[in-house]
């Protein structure tokens, strides 16, 4: 049975704040000295992050990595659960990724699930030198041992609780990040 | 629970009565399935552990090996059988082996049968899918469907456009496919050949008949060539094979008095000289390699949308 006790929705972030977490994203990788790398935005949220991401490298006069895009649709673990309906869109890779850098960008990183996938399908186009994981909000409770080398931002959410992250490349108004705690039982 | 999967219903056993949404649903998947087919590791694990059993009652080489490599570059396992190495020799009906096939579990089966309905019998006993690869003179619905897709690739959206189908309609399972979904997609079907291939009746599945494939040629936006079957007429229906080639056959003069962008099709596999000469596979509208490639993509699709639904 589903029952929505508190539908609350909290925001946590608006359109200003996103921007300054991506800018400090992209501190993070000036920071860390990564050279040479590509970004791999997961389909969807995480594609326009990689985009904004690049944006911000180019406002500052470094060089833009290329951007590729990923959809782990087919390599899902709970692909035929009938949780979920999905629509395959288009991955985006080089047909051969051997001795590149890539940067996977994700908007939500929760179960560890989709990065899990996104790993497995990269590796069907080839062995890239090293694959480092930037996320935008890192809500926790993981089920598998994955982790981000760059976190925008660390949030304590409880496990049902909806994180609902709205990006545009370039970033709207109405763009933010909004928790939506919805209880189920 | 029953779920009917993406593509809201278990089987897949012909292109009549099937929507426009769930046709270019099919096309718009098997888009994304064809750079599989381009990538060093050709495979996703997307139907890991599933089975699925290719039952050909009826020869085949490019249908059964093109099903056959879509489903293991989706990760299943295959179970290949045909008719010719297995107990229906001895007599077997095809509900007993279908059974027998049923007590190892399958998830999915695709079928081809001289038997017109064959498939349509089987999705009434079993629970799994059923994917009719050709069943006597009605449906091959995965070819209609690469034809469509490579269609479209070419021409775009397919409404409007004149699409014709030239040879032994009547008896082609891949005509009347082709014929339900370009009916659905808005297209115009006009089908050429002689009234015994090419009977008036046709024109109540909406389709506009000829019996002289040059008074078409300079208007049509693709022309489709059936195979002769030779193995299948008599000599009521066509005297002479010669005969045929010079009224029907594509050569060179009627390639060149087609439009520009016309597309010439064949599902396969030709006989040079009948319906096809072999100059005109070397024309640059030609898209029968194309077609083979589209019905990979097209067959993974297909897999994946049948059995996306199913499990607990």
């Amino acid at each position: 049975m589903v029952s929505s006790i508190n539908g609350k929705v909290v925001q946590m972030a608006n359109s200003t704040e996103l921007g300054h977490l991506i800018s400090n994203m992209v501190d993070t990788i000036i920071d860390a000295g990564w050279m040479d790398f590509a970004f791999v935005g997961v389909v969807r949220g995480g594609d326009t992050l990689a985009h904004l991401m690049g944006a911000e490298l180019s406002r500052r006069g470094l060089s833009v990595p290329d951007v590729y895009s990923i959809d782990i649709t087919l390599y899902r673990d709970d692909l035929y659960s009938g949780l979920e309906r999905p629509i395959l869109t288009h991955t985006n890779l080089p047909l051969s990724v051997d001795g590149l850098r890539l940067v996977l960008v994700d908007d939500v990183l929760f179960t560890g699930r989709t990065i899990r996938a996104a790993l497995q399908e990269i590796s069907d186009y080839g062995r890239p030198e090293w694959v480092r994981l930037a996320v935008l909000v890192d809500r926790g409770h993981r089920e598998l041992p994955i982790q981000a080398d760059i976190v925008g931002q660390q949030m304590t959410v409880s496990k049902v609780s909806k994180v609902e992250v709205s990006i545009h490349h370039p970033l709207q108004a109405e763009d933010g990040i909004r928790i939506d705690e919805g209880q189920y039982d | 629970m029953t779920n009917l999967g993406l593509l809201g219903q278990k089987d897949v056993l012909g292109l009549r009565g099937m929507s426009s949404e769930q046709l270019t649903l099919v096309l718009d998947t098997a888009m994304q399935f064809r750079t599989i087919s381009k990538r060093a590791v050709k495979k996703v694990p997307t139907l890991r552990g599933r089975t699925v059993v290719m039952a050909f009652f009826e020869n085949s080489t490019r249908t059964k090996i093109s099903f056959e490599v879509a489903a293991k570059r989706l990760s299943a396992d295959v179970i290949s059988f045909s008719a010719s190495t297995s107990s229906s020799k001895k007599g077997e009906t095809l509900l007993d082996t279908a059974r027998n096939l049923d007590a190892m579990s399958p998830d999915a089966m695709v079928i081809r049968h001289n038997q017109t309905g064959a498939p349509h019998m089987l999705s009434r006993h079993f629970s799994w899918s059923v994917i009719n690869a050709g069943d006597g003179i009605n449906e091959h619905p995965s070819q209609g469907l690469l034809d469509l897709l490579t269609m479209r690739d070419y021409l775009g959206d397919l409404a409007g456009k004149r699409i014709a189908i030239v040879g032994d309609v009547r008896h082609s399972r891949v005509a009347r496919s082709n014929i339900f979904a370009l009916r659905t997609m808005g297209a115009q079907v006009l089908i050429a050949g002689p009234g015994t291939m090419c009977p008036d009746h046709f024109e109540g599945m909406g389709v506009e008949v000829c019996h002289h494939i040059d008074e078409i040629l300079d208007s049509v936006d693709a022309v489709m060539m059936l195979r002769v079957q030779r193995e299948r007429l008599g000599r009521a229906m066509l005297p002479s094979i010669e005969e045929y080639a010079s009224l029907y056959g594509l050569n060179m003069e009627r390639v060149q008095r087609c439009q520009s962008h016309c597309l010439f099709m064949h599902p396969g596999p030709i006989n040079h000289g009948v319906e096809m000469m072999p100059d005109v596979l070397d024309d640059p509208r030609t898209v029968v390699m194309q077609q083979v490639t589209n019905g990979i993509a097209v067959r993974m699709a297909l897999l994946h949308l049948a059995l996306s639904g199913q499990r607990e």
